[in-house]
């Protein structure tokens, strides 16, 4: 039962991660009709300079409070990826607006490839590793552990979503929004600057992805210049789990996600332990009597449930758990 | 393509004989390349195995238009199907004309698992969803080696068995009417030959009434419905047929190495394949080949060439030719779509398509 509460508390960080992550996928996809194939590489570059700007300041002896030089990381690693967001929303994205949809697609992957080789460029292939500035004591919670960083991973997301959630449906600029994803061309007649509501979408995307990235880099005390594909699959699958386009949807689908690949890395060894089940267990007597196990697969099968998870929903609820059914527009 | 050739059928001479000057510089090249160094032949090889990649690769994304960004997974199967069957790791070693139709038909069948349940869905979603396709391909050859040993995990399949036919074996050397045929230059000849088998059924591909229907699809998935095709067997088909293509090069590459692990099937490969089919110009065979054999040369030409440069220019080493070579990829993936989206070298209807949107 502790190992079960454990791993819902693992999810529940992760998933919270990954909720955020999800956020921005599904707000470009949902004003733009768009798989912003380079948002994980976004949190990468979040990641990285906000370990660099955290240790280096760690390093100074600054006399700065943790939480501040943390926050410093933040502050930096924002506005350089809602640059970043921007200048990828006019360089690649708005040219091909009417063309076909590989078009954006491929162009997606040309400037993921090129952000992550920027990075290595300027960080090199080492893991850079997060200082440990911040005290970062365990709670008990009936038996399972959680850290003051888990807690503040968990709550930081919330606030995200509930700003988010205010901006889209309590502001002009919100209205905006959904009014361009609603039909784009009218919503131009209704005096509306299309192009600006689309940009700002991206940089909005992209700062709640560096907020992510600087959530993952706590969380791991690790950051590297691949990072960013493997998380962004992740968010994606999680967008897509909750309904595309839908941000309640990419909260939940987030969360779900988190809690669904912890359970699984959790309790997949101990299921596929051919060795619990006693009509295999006679057949493979002779590995099982050795006290040794069974197991077909581990936990290092964790970074597969993501996407099973994905082409589950996709077979059999395209729409996603909160979607509404959208015509092909393919 | 097949309009050039056509053309070109009208003045026969002229075209035997441009046939006959091919033929005669592609069988000299290794000779010419060897004189250079033995790893220019390799390099070659590695550039036909891509090309043959491509031409897989562009039934998929070029004729039918499905975005597949997981393609490595079938080289990677046909590669270790024909590493499981011929190596010490089993103890098999079954002869090459006996795997390569095996490894095609694993590669078919994976194909058509990764189809089935993907082929109702739009473009990008089928991007995304062949993407992690190819990566939980990867992660299991990474783990398979417990609890039963069969992929021997992360350190990969050695002492891979070349082809051999007979005594006439692939890897030795041998010389034949005073001229040194080495192990890569025999391969270079018999991938030459299944080089040649593929385009030629390329060709015959895109203008049969299969072809047609991809492109109908392609084009217009309803309106293809409207006329007849029955989509979902077609688009099947595509994935199955550049699948065993796949797995054909895979089990070659596999060969020729003499060693594999996942190591060299990850996405970066995918995208390298895709890249070299979008930048040549998707769905025009003769686009894909000079796509694939830009991309293959031009990294090569990198290595040698950025490093010295950049020793003279600055006195040390700024930038790795790895990291230029990926840049570049990149950059020309982007400004591709936005300059010239149709490719290099676009197929006609392609091109029409692009320049329709504007």
């Amino acid at each position: 039962m502790e190992i079960f509460l454990q791993q819902i508390i693992n999810g529940l960080t992760l998933g919270s991660i990954y909720a955020i992550v999800a956020l921005g996928y599904t707000m470009v996809y949902g004003i733009i009709q768009l798989i912003n194939f380079a948002h994980g590489e976004v949190v990468m570059i979040g990641a990285m300079i906000a370990l660099t700007v955290i240790g280096t300041l760690a390093g100074a002896d600054t006399g700065l409070a943790p939480v501040l030089i943390v926050l410093a990381g933040a502050a930096c690693a924002i506005p350089v990826c809602m640059g970043v967001g921007y200048a990828m929303e006019r360089v690649a994205y708005r040219p091909l607006r009417g063309a076909p949809r590989l078009a954006p697609l491929i162009t997606a992957i040309g400037i993921s490839i090129i952000l992550q080789n920027v990075a290595l460029m300027i960080w090199s292939r080492a893991p850079i590793s997060f200082p440990q500035v911040v005290a970062n004591p365990l709670f008990e919670v009936g038996g399972a552990h959680i850290s003051a960083v888990q807690i503040a991973i968990i709550l930081t997301s919330i606030a995200m979503m509930a700003g988010l959630t205010a901006l889209v449906y309590r502001t002009r600029l919100g209205i905006a929004m959904r009014a361009t994803s609603e039909n784009r061309q009218i919503a131009g007649l209704m005096g509306i600057n299309v192009n600006r509501v689309i940009a700002f979408t991206f940089i909005v995307g992209a700062g709640l992805g560096a907020v992510a990235g600087v959530m993952v880099g706590t969380y791991y005390g690790v950051a590297h210049y691949t990072m960013g594909a493997l998380l962004g699959m992740k968010a994606f699958a999680a967008a897509v789990l909750g309904g595309i386009g839908n941000l309640a949807g990419a909260m939940l689908g987030g969360i779900l996600l988190g809690v669904v690949e912890a359970l699984g890395a959790g309790y997949i060894g101990e299921l596929t332990d051919l060795c619990r089940y006693s009509w295999l267990a006679e057949l493979l007597a002779g590995n099982c009597a050795q006290g040794q196990n069974f197991v077909l697969f581990g936990s290092n099968y964790q970074d597969v449930f993501a996407f099973l998870v994905l082409i589950a929903v996709l077979v059999f609820r395209p729409s996603g758990l909160l979607g509404e059914r959208v015509g092909d527009r393919a | 393509m097949i309009d050039a050739l056509a053309r070109m059928r009208r003045h026969p001479a002229a075209f035997w004989v441009g046939v006959m000057l091919v033929a005669v510089a592609l069988l000299a090249l290794p000779f010419v390349l060897a004189s250079v160094g033995t790893a220019w032949v390799r390099i070659t090889n590695l550039a036909i195995l891509f090309i043959l990649l491509s031409l897989g690769l562009n039934i998929v994304v070029g004729f039918a238009g499905l975005l597949d960004l997981g393609y490595i997974a079938f080289y990677a199967v046909g590669a270790y199907t024909y590493a499981l069957l011929a190596s010490p790791h089993f103890g098999l070693h079954l002869p090459f004309w006996v795997i390569l139709p095996i490894g095609a038909a694993v590669a078919c069948v994976f194909g058509v698992l990764l189809g089935a349940p993907t082929l109702k869905l739009r473009g990008d979603y089928l991007a995304i969803v062949t993407l992690g396709f190819g990566e939980i391909v990867r992660i299991f050859l990474n783990n398979l080696s417990q609890p039963v040993n069969l992929t021997n995990g992360p350190q990969g399949v050695t002492l891979i068995d070349p082809f051999t036919v007979g005594n006439f074996s692939f890897a030795r050397s041998e010389t034949l009417l005073g001229l040194t045929f080495s192990g890569p230059v025999k391969y270079y000849y018999l991938l030459m030959l299944v080089l040649l088998a593929v385009i030629v059924m390329n060709l015959r591909l895109e203008d049969s009434r299969i072809g047609r229907a991809w492109i109908a699809i392609r084009e217009d998935e309803v309106a293809a419905q409207a006329m007849g095709i029955n989509t979902r067997n077609i688009k099947l088909l595509a994935f199955a047929m550049g699948a065993s293509f796949g797995g054909i090069a895979g089990g070659m590459f596999s060969a020729m190495q003499g060693f594999i692990s996942p190591e060299s099937f990850v996405l970066v490969e995918s995208i390298m394949v895709l890249s070299m089919v979008v930048l040549g110009g998707m769905g025009n065979i003769g686009g894909v080949i000079v796509g694939a054999l830009l991309l293959s040369f031009v990294p090569e030409v990198l290595r040698y060439t950025v490093e010295p440069v950049q020793r003279a220019v600055f006195g040390r080493m700024l930038i790795e030719p790895e990291v230029i070579r990926m840049l570049l990829f990149g950059l020309a993936l982007v400004l591709m779509m936005l300059y010239r989206p149709a490719g290099i070298w676009p197929s006609k209807t392609r091109k029409r398509e692009f320049a329709e949107q504007d």
